[in-house]
C-alpha cells in the first residue's frame, strides 16, 4: 500500500491501515456523542450547525486534529529528535503553571484556559513529550539500557510528569504514565520488574479480597509447599531457602502493612472507597489519614458505585444486539453519569449490544496489533521506544476506561481514546498516532 | 540491539491480547447471560402511566343509576423526592402527628419502593385537597392524583351492588392472568365482582420516557406500546330502586330479607337484607372508619340474607308439598282431612292451629287454613306412595320435585356465593335413623310443612312463587337485563337468564287448583286482613319454627292473580306470625311495584311498620353491651376480607327431630343412635377461626317445644 508508485510525495511510506483505522475511530466517537446528546425534541441538524452540542463540539476538534495531523505528516521527522528535550521541558512547565493559571473543573486545577473558551490539560499533552524524551533517551548511543542506572533515569522521567498529577489530584492521568513501562519492557528492562508488578497488583486485590488472617495463612502454606516440594535442590543451596523466606516475608510485609497504608494513607478517602466498592466492600474513612486531616465528618462512606451500577445496567441491557441507535433507554434518560467522556463506552454497548461492542473491541486490538508491527518494523530506537509508548498509552486508557464502566476495574477518570468527548483528549491521541505516523513514513532512517 | 528483545513484542500483544479477553468475558456476563440489567434499566427509564377507564354505571329499569362514578384526590409522595418538605405544615394540615408522618413514608417506601408514587393519605376530602393545592409548593415530592370512587345517589342496594376496593396481594394471587396489578380497583363482591370483567373495561397503559431525575422526556417508541383506555360498560338491572328502597324501609329495625321478582322475566325488582348498611360508606376514606364495626356487628349487616340466609321455609312450602301429590295423582283438588286440631297418626301429636271441622275439606280451604295435619297427611302419602318400593324411593322421588322447584340447589343467581340451602339427601336419614329400610315417613314428618331439615333462602321461596304464578316454569333470577354494548361473549353469558326453565311437568289444572288456594289465603284464610289495592293477589303465610328462638314470620306471594307480574318473598327473624309481619311488608312491596304508588294508607302503614323493633333481645343486649368499644376494635381489613364474611356460610336453623316421637316398633335403634351419636349438632359452620371470632355468633337458645304451631 505504501508502495504504490502513483502516490505522491506527501503520503508516501505513510500507514493508510492507520489512517483509516483513526478516522473510524473518530466518527465512531462523535456517533457515541450523538446518541449521549441526542434529544427528540430538538432540531438536531440546526444545533449541529450552531456549535452547541458536544458532538458538534467534536465535530469541530475533529476536523481542527486532522489539520493537526496533516501538520504533523509534512513535517520532517528530524523535529521530533531535536526537540524532544525542550517539549518535555515545556510540558512540565506548563504543568507546573496550572497550578498558578490552573483552572477548576470537575474539582481538578489541571486545566489552562485559552483563546476562545477552550481550555488546554499539560498533563494530556505531557504523555507526548514524555513518550518522545523517553525514546531520545534510549535511543541516545551512550545509554546502556540494560543497566540499572539507565532504568532509574527512564523511570523518572516519567515519574516527574506523573507526581506532578497526582498533586493536582488527577490520579487517572498520573496512572497513565505507568503505560510506558511496555516501553520499557521491549527495551530490555528486566521481566522480574513486570513479574513484581503482576504479583504486587495480585496482592493488593487479595488484600481486598481475603480476611488479612486467612491471607497469611495462604501465603505461608504456598512458601511451605514450595521449600517442601524443592526440599533437595535446596540441600545443595541454601541460599534460595532464605530468597523464597524473603519473597515469603516481603509479600507478607505488603498485604499487612503496605497495602493498608496505601489505602489509608496515600490515597483520598473517595479513592479507597471506590476500590472497595469494586470488590463490594465499605471502606471505614475514618482509617484514612487525609480525610481525618481534612476534619472527615463522616467515619464510613456507602460504596458510591452509583456510577458502575449504571453503567453496567447500560451496557447490560444492550443484550446481543442492543436496542438500537438512539434507542437505548439509559441513555436517553441520562442515567449514566459523564456518558460522553469516560462512560461514553457504555452508549454503544447499550445502542448495540455485543455484537458492537465485541466489534468495537476488535478494532481497537486490530488498530494496537497495527501499531506493535509498526514498532517492531523500525530502523531506529528512537521510532520504536516512541511506538511502544503509542502502544502502552492506549492500551492503557482503552483497558482502564472499559475495565471501569464493565465493572472490572475501580472508577478512575479517564477517558477512552478517540471516542470520548473533549478536545484535549482528541489532540493528545491524534498527535501521538500522527507522529508516529511520520516517524514510521521514515522507518528506514536511523533517528537519534 | 532491536533483535536483541524482538520476542518482548509478542509478549506484550499476547498480555494485550489476554486483557481483552478479560474484557470480552465480563461483556458476555453481562450482555450475554443475565438479563436483569435489561429488567433494570426498564425499571429505571420505563415510566407506565396507567390511565384508569371509568366504571361501568348500574341502572335499574327505570335507566336511573343506582351508583356513579366521582372523584376523589389522593396525596401521594414519591419519597426520594421529597426532600425538604415543610414537614410541620404537612402535619398541622392533616392532622397527624411527625411520629405518624414517618410511619407512613416508611409504609409508602415498603409498598412501593423509593422512587414510585405511593399512597400518603388516599381520599382527600373537599377541604383537605383546597388546603393543600394552595399549599403544595412546599411539600416537594408530594401531588395529588385523582382517582374515581363510586358513591351511590340513592344509598341503597348494598348487598346487591357489593363494593370496589383496590386489589392486595392475595387478590393479585388469585388472579394472576387476569392483568391486575397493584393500586386497581376491582369488584369485591356483589354485582361488581360478578360483573367484573363488563364492568371495569379496559386499562390504558402509556408509557414514557423518563430521565435520571424523574423528569419525563416524552413517549417511549413513539408511544406504539400504549393502549388505549376503554370505558367500562353499563349495566341494566331489573331492579326498581323505589322499590328497594321501600323495602329496606319496611325491614329496619329488623332481621329479615325480602326478595322481589318478576315472574315473567325472572328480573329481580328488590333485593333487601336487613340488617344493612348504606353503601356510601364504604366508598373512599368511609370505609376505614365503618368497615371495622360492620364487620364485628353480631348481626351482620353486611351478610345477604335473601341469597344466603337459611329458613325453614314452614307453612309457606305447603303450596309445593300440595302440587308433586296433585301431580302424582295422589290427592284431587277435592281431596279432604278430617282434623280435630292435631295430627296423631306418627304417635306424637302434631298440633294444628284449628281444631273445627271442616277447616281442611278440600285442597283449597285446607290451603286458606294452612292446616297443619292436611299437609302432613299430603307428605306421608307422597313417601309412602305404592308406587315405589318403600320410602326412601318415595322421598327421592318427591325430592326430584322439590329440586325442580328450585329448593335445595343453587338457582344461578348473577350474585357470587349463593347458598343452596338444603333439602336433605336420604343419606343424612339413614345416617340418623340407621337402616335405610326402616324408615318411614313419619320419621321426617315435618318436612311435609317446611321444618325438619329442610331450608330455604328467600330467593329461592321467592323463585317457588314465580313458578306457581307462571303455572309451571321459571326464569332464573337475575338482576343484569342486558348489557351495553351486548357482544357474543355477554350474549352467552345472560343467555341463561333469557330461556325459560322447565320444572318437572305438572299439569296447569294442578296449579290452577293451588293458585285458588292461595287466592283463598288471601280472602278467608290466614292472610285475610291483607290486600293490595286494585288487584287481586295469592299468597302463603308461614310461621317456621327455628331453633334459636322466635319463629321467623315468612309470607310469600304473587299478584296480580291472573297475569301475575310480581312474586315476592319476605322472611322477617324471630317476629312471629308470618301474615303479621311479613304479610303487610309483602303486600306493600307488590302495592308498590304495581301501582307504582303507596295510597295513603298504605303509607301509614309502612310508616308504623318501618318503625316497629322486632330486634330480637339478645342482639339489642349484644349492642348495649359493646356500644363503646366496638369502634374501636379492629381499625383497619383487607379488603378482601368482607369478601370472605361475605361468602360465609350461613349456619343452618336446624334442630334434629326429637326421638320420642319415634314408634316404638323402632324405638330400640333409634335409642342406640342417639346414645352413640347423641343429638345431632347444628350443621357445620363454615366460618374461619378469625372470623368466627369477629362475629359474634348469637348465643345458643333453649330449643322450642315440640309442637309443630304452623299457621
Amino acid at each position: 500500500m505504501s508502495t504504490t508508485p502513483n502516490q505522491n510525495n506527501f503520503s508516501k511510506g505513510t500507514d493508510l491501515a492507520v489512517i483509516i483505522l483513526y478516522f473510524v475511530m473518530v466518527a465512531i466517537g462523535i456517533l457515541c456523542i450523538f446518541m449521549v446528546e441526542y434529544n427528540p425534541n430538538s432540531n438536531w441538524s440546526s444545533s449541529l450547525i450552531a456549535g452547541k452540542n458536544s458532538y458538534s463540539k467534536q465535530i469541530y476538534f475533529a476536523i481542527f486534529c486532522s489539520f493537526i495531523g496533516i501538520f504533523i505528516l509534512l513535517m520532517d521527522s528530524k523535529v521530533f529528535t531535536a526537540l524532544a528535550n525542550i517539549l518535555y521541558a515545556v510540558g512540565i512547565i506548563l504543568m507546573l503553571a496550572t497550578f498558578v493559571l490552573g483552572k477548576n473543573i470537575n474539582g481538578s486545577k489541571s486545566w489552562i484556559p485559552i483563546a476562545g473558551g477552550f481550555n488546554l490539560q499539560p498533563a494530556e499533552l505531557c504523555k507526548i513529550f514524555t513518550a518522545l524524551i523517553l525514546a531520545k533517551f534510549i535511543s541516545k548511543p551512550e545509554t546502556d539500557f540494560s543497566k540499572l542506572k539507565s532504568h532509574l533515569i527512564a523511570a523518572g522521567m516519567i515519574a516527574l510528569p506523573a507526581i506532578l498529577s497526582i498533586m493536582q489530584h488527577e490520579l487517572g492521568l498520573a496512572l497513565v504514565y505507568s503505560a510506558f513501562i511496555f516501553a520499557m519492557y521491549r527495551e530490555g528492562l528486566p521481566p522480574i520488574i513486570l513479574i513484581i508488578v503482576f504479583t504486587f497488583s495480585l496482592l493488593v486485590v487479595a488484600t481486598l479480597l481475603l480476611e488479612p488472617s486467612l491471607l497469611a495463612i495462604i501465603l505461608t502454606g504456598i512458601a511451605g509447599i514450595i521449600i517442601l516440594t524443592m526440599i533437595k535442590r535446596f540441600k545443595r543451596n541454601k541460599s534460595k531457602i532464605l530468597l523464597i523466606l524473603g519473597i515469603w516475608a516481603i509479600c507478607f510485609g505488603t498485604v499487612r502493612y503496605a497495602v493498608p497504608y496505601m489505602f489509608n494513607n496515600v490515597f483520598e478517602c473517595y479513592q479507597s472507597t471506590r476500590i472497595y466498592s469494586m470488590v463490594g466492600k465499605e471502606y471505614d474513612c475514618s482509617q484514612n489519614k487525609k480525610s481525618n486531616a481534612a476534619g472527615g465528618k463522616k467515619r464510613t462512606r456507602k460504596p458510591d458505585d452509583y456510577n458502575v451500577k449504571q453503567s453496567k445496567i447500560a451496557i447490560g441491557s444492550g443484550g446481543f444486539t442492543g436496542r438500537g441507535f438512539l434507542k437505548g433507554t439509559q441513555t436517553r434518560g441520562k442515567y449514566v453519569p459523564e456518558q460522553n467522556t469516560d462512560f461514553i463506552f457504555t452508549s454503544l454497548g447499550e445502542a448495540f449490544g455485543f455484537i458492537g461492542t465485541a466489534t468495537f473491541l476488535g478494532l481497537y486490538l486490530f488498530f494496537l496489533f497495527r501499531l506493535i508491527r509498526i514498532a517492531e518494523r523500525q530502523r531506529s530506537t528512537f521510532s520504536r521506544v516512541y511506538a511502544y509508548s503509542v502502544v502502552g498509552i492506549f492500551f492503557f486508557h482503552i483497558a482502564v476506561n472499559i475495565g471501569m464502566t464493565v465493572g472490572l476495574f475501580p472508577v478512575v477518570g479517564i477517558p477512552l481514546p478517540l471516542i470520548s468527548y473533549g478536545g484535549s483528549s482528541l489532540l493528545t491521541f491524534t498527535v501521538l498516532v500522527f507522529v508516529l505516523l511520520r516517524l514510521d513514513a521514515d522507518r528506514q532512517m536511523v533517528l537519534r | 540491539m532491536a533483535l536483541y528483545n524482538s520476542n518482548r513484542g509478542g509478549i506484550i500483544q499476547i498480555i494485550i491480547g489476554s486483557v481483552f479477553l478479560i474484557i470480552i468475558g465480563q461483556l458476555v456476563s453481562l450482555q450475554l447471560v443475565s438479563n436483569k440489567y435489561k429488567l433494570a434499566a426498564d425499571n429505571n427509564a420505563i415510566f407506565r402511566k396507567i390511565i384508569y377507564p371509568d366504571r361501568g354505571i348500574i341502572y335499574d329499569r327505570k335507566k336511573r343509576a343506582l351508583l356513579e362514578n366521582s372523584i376523589s384526590y389522593d396525596l401521594v409522595v414519591i419519597p426520594n423526592e421529597a426532600r425538604g418538605v415543610d414537614t410541620a405544615a404537612l402535619c398541622a394540615i392533616l392532622k397527624i402527628d411527625k411520629e405518624e408522618f414517618n410511619k407512613r413514608m416508611v409504609d409508602v417506601i415498603i409498598k412501593n419502593s423509593r422512587v414510585k408514587v405511593g399512597i400518603f393519605e388516599p381520599f382527600l376530602s373537599p377541604e383537605l385537597y383546597a388546603q393543600l393545592t394552595e399549599n403544595l409548593y412546599r411539600f416537594p415530592g408530594f401531588s395529588l392524583s385523582e382517582r374515581s370512587i363510586r358513591t351511590y345517589p340513592y344509598n341503597t342496594a348494598a348487598h346487591v351492588l357489593g363494593y370496589v376496593a383496590e386489589v392486595d396481594v392475595n387478590f393479585l394471587k388469585k388472579h394472576e392472568e387476569e392483568g391486575y396489578e397493584m393500586g386497581d380497583y376491582a369488584g369485591m363482591t356483589g354485582l361488581e365482582k360478578q360483573y367484573e370483567n363488563v364492568l371495569m373495561g379496559q386499562r390504558g397503559v402509556n408509557r414514557f420516557l423518563r430521565d435520571n431525575k424523574g423528569k419525563i422526556q416524552g413517549a417511549f417508541e413513539k408511544g406504539q406500546f400504549d393502549t388505549v383506555a376503554v370505558a367500562g360498560r353499563n349495566l341494566y338491572t331489573s331492579m326498581d330502586v323505589e322499590v328497594q328502597q321501600l323495602a329496606e324501609k319496611l325491614l329496619q329495625h329488623k332481621i329479615g330479607s325480602a326478595v322481589v321478582i318478576n315472574p315473567k322475566t325472572g328480573g329481580v325488582i328488590a333485593m333487601a337484607s336487613s340488617p344493612g348498611y348504606n353503601p356510601n360508606l364504604l366508598t373512599g376514606n368511609q370505609r376505614r372508619k365503618t368497615i371495622g364495626s360492620l364487620l364485628t356487628d353480631t348481626a351482620r349487616p353486611i351478610y345477604n340474607r335473601a341469597i344466603k340466609g337459611q329458613y325453614p321455609p314452614g307453612s309457606t312450602f305447603k303450596p309445593l308439598g300440595a302440587l308433586i301429590a296433585l301431580d302424582q295423582g295422589l290427592i284431587t283438588p277435592n281431596y279432604g282431612y278430617n282434623c280435630y286440631g292435631s295430627y296423631n297418626t306418627c304417635g306424637d301429636p302434631r298440633k294444628c292451629t284449628h281444631s273445627n271441622g271442616g277447616h281442611a275439606a278440600n285442597l283449597q280451604i285446607a290451603l286458606a287454613n294452612s292446616c297443619n295435619s292436611y299437609f302432613l297427611q299430603v307428605f306421608r302419602m307422597a313417601i309412602d306412595n305404592p308406587k315405589y318400593r318403600n320410602a326412601k324411593l318415595g322421598y327421592l322421588k318427591w325430592k326430584e320435585y322439590i329440586n325442580s322447584f328450585g329448593l335445595g340447589r343453587k338457582l344461578g343467581v348473577d350474585l357470587p356465593s349463593e347458598n343452596k340451602a338444603n333439602i336433605p339427601d336420604t343419606a343424612q336419614y339413614n345416617k340418623d335413623f340407621g337402616n335405610p329400610k326402616l324408615w318411614n315417613s313419619c320419621y321426617m314428618l315435618t318436612l311435609g310443612i317446611g321444618q325438619d331439615r329442610m331450608t330455604a333462602t328467600p330467593l329461592q321461596l321467592a323463585n317457588s312463587m314465580a313458578i306457581i304464578a307462571n303455572g309451571g316454569y321459571y326464569y332464573t333470577p337475575h338482576f343484569v337485563d342486558s348489557i351495553e354494548d351486548e357482544d357474543d361473549e355477554d350474549k352467552a353469558l345472560l343467555s341463561k337468564f333469557r330461556t325459560k326453565q322447565a320444572v318437572t311437568k305438572i299439569s296447569s289444572a294442578a296449579y290452577a287448583a293451588i293458585k285458588e288456594g292461595m287466592h283463598d289465603v288471601t280472602v278467608y284464610g290466614t292472610a285475610k286482613g291483607l290486600t293490595v289495592p286494585g288487584h287481586e293477589f295469592c299468597a302463603k303465610t308461614g310461621t317456621a319454627q327455628n331453633p334459636h328462638g322466635e319463629n321467623h314470620s315468612i309470607f310469600v306471594c304473587f299478584a296480580p292473580k291472573n297475569n301475575p307480574k310480581v312474586a315476592v318473598a319476605v322472611v322477617v327473624e324471630n317476629a312471629g306470625y308470618g301474615a303479621t309481619w311479613a304479610g303487610p311488608i309483602s303486600t306493600l312491596l307488590m302495592e308498590k311495584y304495581l301501582n307504582d304508588t303507596l295510597t295513603s294508607e298504605s303509607k301509614k302503614k309502612s310508616d308504623e311498620l318501618a318503625n316497629k323493633d322486632l330486634m330480637p333481645s339478645s342482639i339489642k343486649e349484644w349492642y348495649e353491651r359493646n356500644k363503646t368499644q366496638r369502634l374501636d376494635e379492629i381499625e383497619e381489613y383487607k379488603n378482601d376480607e368482607l369478601g370472605d364474611v361475605w361468602n360465609m356460610e350461613m349456619v343452618a336453623d336446624y334442630k334434629p327431630i326429637p326421638k320420642k316421637i319415634v314408634p316404638d316398633t323402632i324405638r330400640k335403634v333409634a335409642d342406640t343412635t342417639k346414645k352413640k351419636k347423641g343429638p345431632k349438632e347444628p350443621s357445620k359452620n363454615k366460618l374461619s377461626k378469625d372470623s368466627a371470632a369477629l362475629i359474634q355468633k348469637k348465643k345458643k337458645k333453649t330449643p322450642k317445644p315440640r309442637n309443630v304451631n304452623n299457621t
